[in-house]
C-alpha cells in the first residue's frame, strides 16, 4: 500500500523536484508542437505564394515575348507561335456574366422562398438538397450539358431565339445563327445551373442572420412578405449578399469542366452568344497536354496567371464583404 | 429591522478562531489588475489563511472572479491582461513573469462555475492529471483514482462505471468529478469559482459539505454571489466593490457587524 | 386607408411570391433533371465488368477498374498528405495563434485558396513537380489534390476547435496541463466528429476534381499502381470518353459520372449525419 498523503503542503521536496522534471519534458513537447503547428500555418501562406511564383516564372517567356499585346490581341496561332489572350478572357467574362445574370435572381428568390414562404417542415429537406447539389462535381454538369442541354438548345431554343430577335437591332447580333448547340450561351447556362445551389445556400445563410425582431417589427407594421424582403432583409444583408454573389462569380470564372464540354473551343471573339468561343480554363484544359514548344506552354501558363489574378481579386472582395457581415452578426 | 439579527439566521456560528494559529498561505499585497487599459483591481491587500475557507463576495463586476483568476494566473491564457503587485506564495511572487505556470497551477487548483469534465471516461478524467507528473504502476494509479473520487464523495456513485464518459454524469456529479480531478494532482490551494451556480439545491448542499471537509487538508478560496453560501462555508470573507477590497475579516464579523456602510448595504440586500 | 395603394402593395407582393415559388420550382426541377438523366444513363451502363475490367480501346467492351483504382490511390495519398498539414495549421489558428496577426492573414489566404480555380493548382504542380521530374505521375496528381484538401481541412479544424468551450481549456490549464497536451487529448477529442466531417467533405471535394489531374497524373490506358508513372483517374477518363465520338466510351463516361456522384452524395450525407449527432449531443 502506497502512503499517499493528502494535504498539498505534504507533497515533499523530492516530489516537487520530480514534478518539475516531468513538466520540463512536457514543456519541451509543447514548444515543439507549437513550432510545428506554426510552420503548418506558414506553409498555407507559402502555398499561395508558391502558386503565384510558379505561375509568374512559367508565364515569363510569353509575357516577355508579347508584352502587353498578350492581353489585347486575339490571334492564337500555335503554328506561327503568336499568342494573344483576348478571346479566352472575353469568353471567361461573358460566360460568367451570363451565369450570374441568371443565377443571382434565381438564387435570391429561392433563398426568399426558403426563409420566408416555405412551410417549416419543408425547409430543411430543400435546404439540405440544395447544399448536397452544391457539392456535386462540376464534371457532372459538364457531361449533362454536352449530352442533354446542348442538343436541346440546338433543336428547340436557339432557332426560336434567332427567328424571334432577327429583326431587332442589338439582339439580332447577340443571337445570330447558326444554332450550333454548343457555345457561349450554353456554357453560361451550365455555369448558371452549377452556381445556383451555391448562391442560394449562401444567400439563405445570410438572410437567416437577420435578427427576427427586425423582421417581426416590419411585419408588425403590416408589411407584406415582399416588403419585408425588399426594405428590411435585403438592405440589412446587402453586404453579405454581394459577398456571396462575388464568391459565386469566383467559382464561375475559374470553373473548368462544366465549361470545357460545351464552349466549342474557338479562339475568336464573336458578337453572337450562340457562336462557339473559349474561356481561359477551357483553353488550358484542352490544349495544355498537346502544347508543343516552350512559348505555347508559357502562353497557356500566362493565361492561368491572368485567371488566378482575376479570381484572386474577386474572391478577396467577396471574403472582405462576408467578413464584414460576420462581424456585424457576431 | 435590525441587520444583525436578520443575518444571524443565515450564518451558523463558527467555532471561535484562534488568531495565533493562523498562517498566511497566500499573501496578496497591493495587487492591481488590468484588462488592456482598464484597471479591474485596485490595490488589493489580503491574506489567505492556511486550512481556512475564504469567500470573496460582492456584486457582479466587482472583481471577485478576476482576483481568483490572478491566483493561478488563468488570465495568462488571454492577451492584453496583466497584473502588478505582489501575491506571495511559498516564497515566490505569483504574478511575476518567468514563473512556471504549469507547476503553479498544479499547486493551486481550480473548480469552475460550470462543470468541465474532459471528453473521456470517468477514470481517465482523474488519471490524466496524475500521469502528467508521476509514473505510477497500474495498481497505485487505481488507488489514487479511488482515493480522489472518495475525497470528492463520488466513489460510491461511480465505482461500477468508471469506464463511462464523464459527460454521462449529472451536473452535480460532474462538478464533484472536477473536484476529484483537482484533488488528484495534490494541490495546496483550491480555488472555487461560483461552483454551485449551475447546480440544484441538493447538489449544492453536497458540494458545500465537501468544501467543509476539504479545508482540513487544503487552503480554500471560494467566489460566490450567494451570501448565504458564503456565510455557511467560509471562515473569512472579503467584500469587494468596483475593483476594491472594501472589507475583510472573520465571516461572523462581516455578516453581523460590518464596519463599512457599503458592506452593510450589500449583505442586507440593498444593492447587488 | 387608401385602397389603391393597398391594392398596388398587394399586387407587388403576389408577384414577388409567385416569382419566388416559380424560381424554386424551376431551379429544383432543373437540378433534379440533371440527377435523373445521370441515374438513367449511368445505371443502364452499370455492370460487374465496370469494376473488373480495364478501360477499353474504342469499339470494344471494357470497364473502369484502372480509373477507379487510380482515383482511390490518389485520393488516399492526397488525404494522407493534406490532412495533417491542414489540421496542424488549423490548430495553430484556433489555439496557439488565436490572437496573432499571422492567424488572420492565414485565414484570409486560406479562404481564397478554398475557392481558387482548381486548374491553376494543376498548373502549379505541373511547374513544381512534373517539369523537374520530367514526366507525368500519379504522385504529382495526388499532391495536386492535396493542395485542394489542405484549405478545406484548415477551415473545418479551425471552426471546430473554436467551438470547443474555453472553460474546457481553462479546466485543463487549472491542473497544470501544458497546451500541447490539452490540444491533443482534450480539444481534438471534443472536436473529433467535426474534424472528421471536414475530412469527409474534403474527400468528396477531390473525388470529382478533374482539372488539377489533367496535366499532373495525365491518364493511363492500362492498370498501373506505379505512382511514378502516369495514372488513370475516373474524372479524367470521363472527360476523355465523353468528348469521344464512340458510343461505348460515352456510355462508360455516364457510368463513371454516376459512380462519382453516388460516392460524393454518400460522403456528404455521412458527413452531415456526423455533424448532426454532434449538434444533438
Amino acid at each position: 500500500m502506497v502512503d499517499v498523503t493528502w494535504g498539498g503542503a505534504r507533497v515533499g521536496a523530492q516530489d516537487a523536484a520530480e514534478r518539475a522534471r516531468a513538466l520540463d519534458k512536457l514543456r519541451l513537447g509543447d514548444v515543439i508542437f507549437h513550432a510545428i503547428t506554426r510552420s503548418a500555418a506558414i506553409l498555407v501562406l507559402l502555398l499561395l505564394g508558391g502558386v503565384m511564383v510558379a505561375l509568374l516564372l512559367g508565364a515569363l517567356p510569353a509575357l516577355q515575348t508579347f508584352g502587353f499585346d498578350f492581353v489585347t490581341t486575339q490571334r492564337w496561332n500555335p503554328v506561327t507561335e503568336k499568342f494573344g489572350a483576348l478571346a479566352p478572357i472575353y469568353g471567361t467574362l461573358i460566360t460568367s456574366l451570363i451565369a450570374m445574370v441568371i443565377a443571382v435572381p434565381f438564387g435570391l428568390l429561392i433563398a426568399m422562398f426558403l426563409t420566408e414562404l416555405c412551410p417549416m417542415w419543408l425547409r430543411r429537406p430543400i435546404g439540405i438538397a440544395i447544399e448536397l447539389l452544391a457539392g456535386i462535381p462540376s464534371i457532372i454538369y459538364g457531361i449533362w450539358g454536352l449530352f442533354v442541354l446542348a442538343p436541346f438548345l440546338q433543336q428547340y431554343v436557339q432557332p426560336a431565339l434567332i427567328s424571334a430577335f432577327g429583326d431587332i437591332p442589338v439582339l439580332s447580333t447577340l443571337f445570330a445563327g447558326p444554332p450550333y448547340g454548343i457555345g457561349m450561351l450554353t456554357a453560361g447556362l451550365i455555369l448558371a445551373i452549377m452556381v445556383l445551389p451555391f448562391v442560394t445556400s449562401i444567400s439563405r445563410d445570410v438572410f437567416d442572420a437577420v435578427p427576427p425582431v427586425l423582421k417581426e417589427a416590419a411585419y408588425g407594421l403590416g408589411c407584406s412578405t415582399w416588403e419585408v424582403m425588399r426594405h428590411v432583409v435585403l438592405p440589412y444583408t446587402r453586404v453579405g449578399v454581394i459577398g456571396g454573389v462575388m464568391l459565386g462569380l469566383g467559382r464561375a470564372l475559374g470553373e473548368t469542366m462544366a465549361v470545357t464540354f460545351v464552349i466549342g473551343n474557338a479562339h475568336k471573339i464573336s458578337g453572337s452568344l450562340l457562336a462557339p468561343g473559349t474561356t481561359i480554363s477551357a483553353t488550358i484544359a484542352n490544349e495544355f497536354t498537346e502544347a508543343v514548344g516552350d512559348l505555347y506552354t508559357s502562353s497557356l501558363i500566362a493565361l492561368g496567371l491572368i485567371l488566378f489574378v482575376i479570381t484572386f481579386i474577386v474572391l478577396a472582395i467577396a471574403r472582405y464583404m462576408l467578413m464584414r457581415i460576420e462581424r456585424r452578426v457576431g | 429591522m435590525n441587520v444583525a439579527t436578520s443575518v444571524a439566521t443565515a450564518a451558523p456560528t463558527h467555532p471561535p478562531i484562534d488568531a495565533a494559529a493562523l498562517r498566511d498561505k497566500v499573501a496578496i499585497r497591493n495587487l492591481e489588475f488590468f484588462y488592456g487599459e482598464t484597471k479591474a483591481l485596485k490595490g488589493i491587500t489580503l491574506p489567505l489563511y492556511e486550512n481556512k475557507v475564504t469567500a470573496f463576495i460582492g456584486p457582479s463586476g466587482c472583481g471577485k472572479s478576476t482576483l481568483l483568476r490572478v491566483l493561478n494566473r488563468m488570465y495568462d491564457l488571454y492577451p492584453n491582461q496583466h497584473a502588478e503587485g505582489q501575491v506571495q506564495f511559498d516564497g515566490m511572487n505569483i504574478v511575476e513573469p518567468g514563473l512556471d505556470l504549469n507547476l503553479l497551477r498544479a499547486r493551486i487548483g481550480m473548480v469552475f462555475q460550470k462543470p468541465t469534465p474532459f471528453p473521456m471516461s470517468i477514470y481517465e478524467n482523474i488519471a490524466f492529471g496524475i500521469r502528467l507528473y508521476e509514473k505510477l504502476p497500474k495498481r497505485e494509479l487505481d488507488q489514487r483514482v479511488e482515493q480522489s473520487l472518495r475525497r470528492a464523495a463520488l466513489w460510491d456513485e461511480v465505482k461500477d462505471k468508471l469506464g463511462a464518459s464523464g459527460l454521462s454524469l449529472s451536473g452535480g456529479q460532474q462538478q464533484r468529478l472536477c473536484i476529484a480531478r483537482t484533488v488528484a494532482v495534490r494541490p495546496e490551494v483550491i480555488l472555487f469559482d461560483e461552483p454551485c451556480s449551475a447546480l440544484d439545491p441538493i447538489s449544492t448542499a453536497k458540494i458545500e459539505e465537501l468544501i467543509d471537509e476539504l479545508k482540513e487538508d487544503y487552503t480554500i478560496v471560494i467566489v460566490t454571489h450567494n451570501m448565504q453560501q458564503a456565510a455557511r462555508v467560509s471562515d473569512f470573507t472579503a467584500f469587494m466593490y468596483l475593483g476594491e477590497l472594501i472589507e475583510f475579516g472573520p465571516t461572523d464579523k462581516i455578516f453581523t457587524s460590518p464596519t463599512d456602510r457599503r458592506t452593510q448595504d450589500y449583505i442586507t440586500g440593498r444593492f447587488g | 386607408m387608401d385602397a389603391s395603394i393597398y391594392a398596388a402593395r398587394r399586387r407587388s407582393n403576389v408577384m414577388a411570391t409567385v416569382a419566388s415559388y416559380a424560381a424554386t420550382g424551376i431551379g429544383l426541377a432543373g437540378l433534379a433533371m440533371i440527377l435523373i438523366v445521370l441515374f438513367w444513363e449511368g445505371f443502364s451502363g452499370l455492370s460487374l465488368a465496370v469494376f473488373t475490367q480495364m478501360t477499353p480501346p474504342p469499339g470494344s467492351a471494357g470497364g473502369l477498374l484502372n480509373a477507379i483504382v487510380g482515383s482511390i490511390m490518389m485520393t488516399v495519398i492526397a488525404i494522407a498528405i493534406g490532412t495533417p498539414i491542414g489540421m496542424l495549421a488549423g490548430t495553430y489558428m484556433a489555439e496557439y495563434g488565436r490572437h496573432e496577426k499571422l492567424t488572420s492573414i492565414v485565414r484570409f489566404i486560406n479562404d481564397i485558396l478554398l475557392s481558387a480555380p482548381s486548374i491553376v493548382v494543376g498548373l502549379f504542380i505541373y511547374e513544381v513537380m512534373v517539369v523537374p521530374m520530367g514526366h507525368f505521375s500519379g504522385i504529382a496528381g495526388a499532391v495536386a489534390l492535396a493542395v485542394i484538401v489542405i484549405p478545406v481541412v484548415v477551415r473545418t479544424t479551425e471552426d471546430m476547435l473554436m467551438l470547443v468551450p474555453n472553460t474546457l481549456r481553462e479546466a485543463a490549464a487549472s491542473i497544470g496541463l501544458p497546451r500541447s497536451l490539452m490540444i491533443r487529448h482534450i480539444a481534438y477529442r471534443a472536436a473529433r466528429s467535426g474534424i472528421i466531417t471536414g475530412i469527409l467533405l474534403a474527400v468528396a471535394r477531390i473525388s470529382g476534381e478533374t482539372a488539377p489531374l489533367l496535366f499532373t497524373a495525365l491518364n493511363n490506358q492500362f492498370y498501373s499502381s506505379n505512382l511514378n508513372a502516369p495514372m488513370s483517374s475516373l474524372p479524367v477518363v470521363i472527360f476523355q470518353f465523353a468528348l469521344s465520338p464512340y458510343a461505348d466510351w460515352q456510355k462508360l463516361a455516364w457510368t463513371g459520372a454516376l459512380i462519382i456522384t453516388i460516392s460524393v452524395l454518400v460522403l456528404s450525407i455521412v458527413a452531415r449525419a456526423l455533424a448532426g449527432t454532434r449538434k444533438a449531443s
